[in-house]
């Protein structure tokens, strides 16, 4: 019996205009969200592991009210149950903040296995998994492309730049996967009826013991001083092939000095 | 002057170029000191590039495991030296190795920086490239991971002085074991994210990357793939240019036979110039362009390599 814990993210769509909101933080209000979809390859390897023996899988999310939106897919693809972490304290909580929640919620489950998406599609720093692990001290085997699980010990594949490798850590481990592990499946219609009938539990900073003082805005290692839009680019010539199209891209290469 | 860490990136001595970018940049901040992990003589280019002081690690524990003990080691150089700064190339392996220092050390932390100031602010490309935002780490000394191309590496001589570092790694980093490593072969092109001309393809190839590749040769480019060219198995996954691959900004990039969807945007639209080559005069990919062609690229881009080659004579 395997405990899987997938950790997931509410973003803002990426398809969407996404901008700041005045206190510099990511406007999470005047845009659509949704599940990153980075994570739903999580949810999939963890949905595909337990189905491949036996075990359960919690989906948790730290976010504002809308953020149920994310769990609520997870369920649907076949999660078994959910738990969201939201506290208004935690508005515009850093990496190190996200990860010190992220963690005190995995502590008070129970688990043998973590899986999550490779980075967010919003802030795309890519290390909170890395954090989660280190406060849990516990091994993470990050960007994976394939997942094998054997018993306690877990296998993954990294397409490397410089070298495919092969890693193994034994115990609860953290594994992270990358949109290479295979398509992330789509909710059925009986997965969707069933989902409402799956327990998600709501905790709040309290719950877990997380001091209001650690998280937040104000509380972060760093600040957004100032952000722009980057100028729009001026419209540029664009030529239809005549049969002269290639030459005509080699004069434009030529004129800006490339040849 | 106080010290700057740089985290050096090298392959079997080989130093990577970005290494030498953040060298460069570290001399604004204060004293480069370079921290090497590997054995025998460490290379020189570190302080011809003007590294005062170079930290090695000498240590089969480091090439063994995941980030756990080159983290380790960092925090423990950190907690020694008081430096200003530490500035490690953003790599997936340099992210999460920033992020274990920066906890380690109780320091904030700032990735994929494209620029970096005197007093260790930084500017960052976000939302697909769409905004540009300013930085700063408020709490300990700036651990920042900086993309390549971020500046030109300017040679300047350094000491160099090498002091030897042995650190005890303790057992809870040691939880990530790398069983086998497989080298991948040399397409013989500069390295994706550093080359300064890209040149891409799509679906518009049909799985024949053949005058994609020809063209990039004859400008000296390296090659990139859209996640559609990727997804369909023609070309690999570590080439793949967008949203889930690589994030590049050359001074020239070419999209051949790509629609030019969010997802691709996001790692290229911080191009200096942009041409793309694609059938269908609606692909959005035209709306970011210095230069288009309406046409297939299966006879523009031959006859472009052609005239080049003739240009060149």
């Amino acid at each position: 019996m395997t405990k899987i814990v997938v950790a997931v993210k509410y973003v803002p769509d990426a398809t969407a205009n996404r901008s700041f909101s005045s206190d510099n933080t990511v406007d999470r209000a005047g845009v659509d969200g949704l599940l990153s979809e980075l994570d739903e390859y999580a949810v999939e390897q963890a949905l595909q592991i337990v189905e491949a023996g036996e075990g359960e899988v919690t989906v948790l999310t730290v976010g504002p009210d809308d953020a149920a939106d994310a769990i609520r897919k997870a369920l649907q693809m076949g999660a078994d149950s959910g738990v969201h972490v939201k506290d208004d304290a935690i508005h515009g909580s850093d990496a190190f903040a996200t990860s010190l929640v992220l963690a005190e919620a995995i502590k008070k489950l129970d688990y043998d296995l973590l899986v999550f998406g490779m980075t967010s599609t919003d802030g795309g720093m890519g290390v909170v998994p890395t954090l989660v692990a280190e406060r849990l001290g516990i091994p993470a085997v990050t960007y994976a492309s394939e997942v094998t699980v054997d018993g306690d010990t877990v296998k993954i594949r990294r397409d490397g730049d410089t070298a495919a490798q092969t890693i193994e850590a034994s115990g609860k481990v953290l594994v992270s996967v990358t949109d290479q592990t295979g398509e992330a499946r789509y909710p059925s219609f009986k997965g969707i009826m069933a989902a409402k009938k799956k327990d998600v539990q709501e905790w709040t900073l309290s719950d877990l013991g997380v001091d209001a003082a650690s998280v937040g805005l104000d509380n972060a290692w760093t600040k957004v001083e100032s952000f722009e839009p980057r100028p729009a680019r001026t419209a540029g010539e664009i030529v239809t092939d005549e049969g002269d199209g290639g030459t005509k891209l080699a004069e434009f290469l030529a004129s800006k000095k490339f040849v | 002057m106080t010290e700057v860490l740089v985290v050096v990136d090298h392959v079997d001595g080989a130093v990577a170029k970005p290494t030498l970018e953040l060298l460069t940049l570290a001399r604004r901040i204060g004293e480069p000191s370079a921290i090497y992990f590997g054995g025998g003589d460490v290379p020189a280019v570190l302080a011809e590039y003007g590294a005062e002081k170079i930290y090695q690690l000498d240590d089969a524990v480091y090439a063994d495991y995941l980030v756990g003990p080159k983290a380790e080691a960092i925090a423990k150089i950190v907690a020694d030296s008081s430096p200003a700064a530490v500035l490690i190339p953003s790599s997936a392996e340099g992210k999460e190795i920033a992020a274990r220092v920066a906890l380690k050390s109780e320091s904030g932390l700032i990735t994929d920086a494209v620029d970096v100031t005197a007093e260790g602010g930084t500017t960052q490309s976000v939302f697909a490239g769409n905004f540009t935002v300013q930085s700063s780490v408020t709490k300990g000394a700036p651990v920042i991971t900086v993309k390549p191309n971020s500046t030109t590496p300017e040679a300047t001589a350094g000491a160099g002085t090498v002091e030897a570092v042995t650190v005890d790694i303790s057992d809870a980093a040691k939880g990530a074991k790398i069983t086998a490593s497989n080298a991948k072969e040399a397409s013989g092109r500069p390295e994706l994210t550093e080359a300064a001309i890209v040149v891409a393809g799509g679906r518009g190839t049909g799985g024949d990357f053949s005058e994609v590749e020809a063209f990039a040769d004859t400008l000296g480019a390296a090659v990139g793939a859209s996640r559609a060219a990727v997804d369909s198995g023609w070309y690999p996954h570590s080439f793949q240019i967008g949203q889930t691959g690589k994030t590049v900004s050359p001074q020239l990039y070419v999209a051949n036979g790509i629609s030019g969807a969010i997802q691709h945007r996001a790692g290229m639209q911080t191009s200096k110039t942009i041409i793309a080559v694609n059938k269908d005069d609606e692909a959005p990919i035209f709306e970011l362009v210095d230069f288009g062609v309406v046409g297939d690229l299966k006879t523009v881009l031959p006859q472009a390599t052609e005239e080049i080659k003739k240009r060149k004579g």
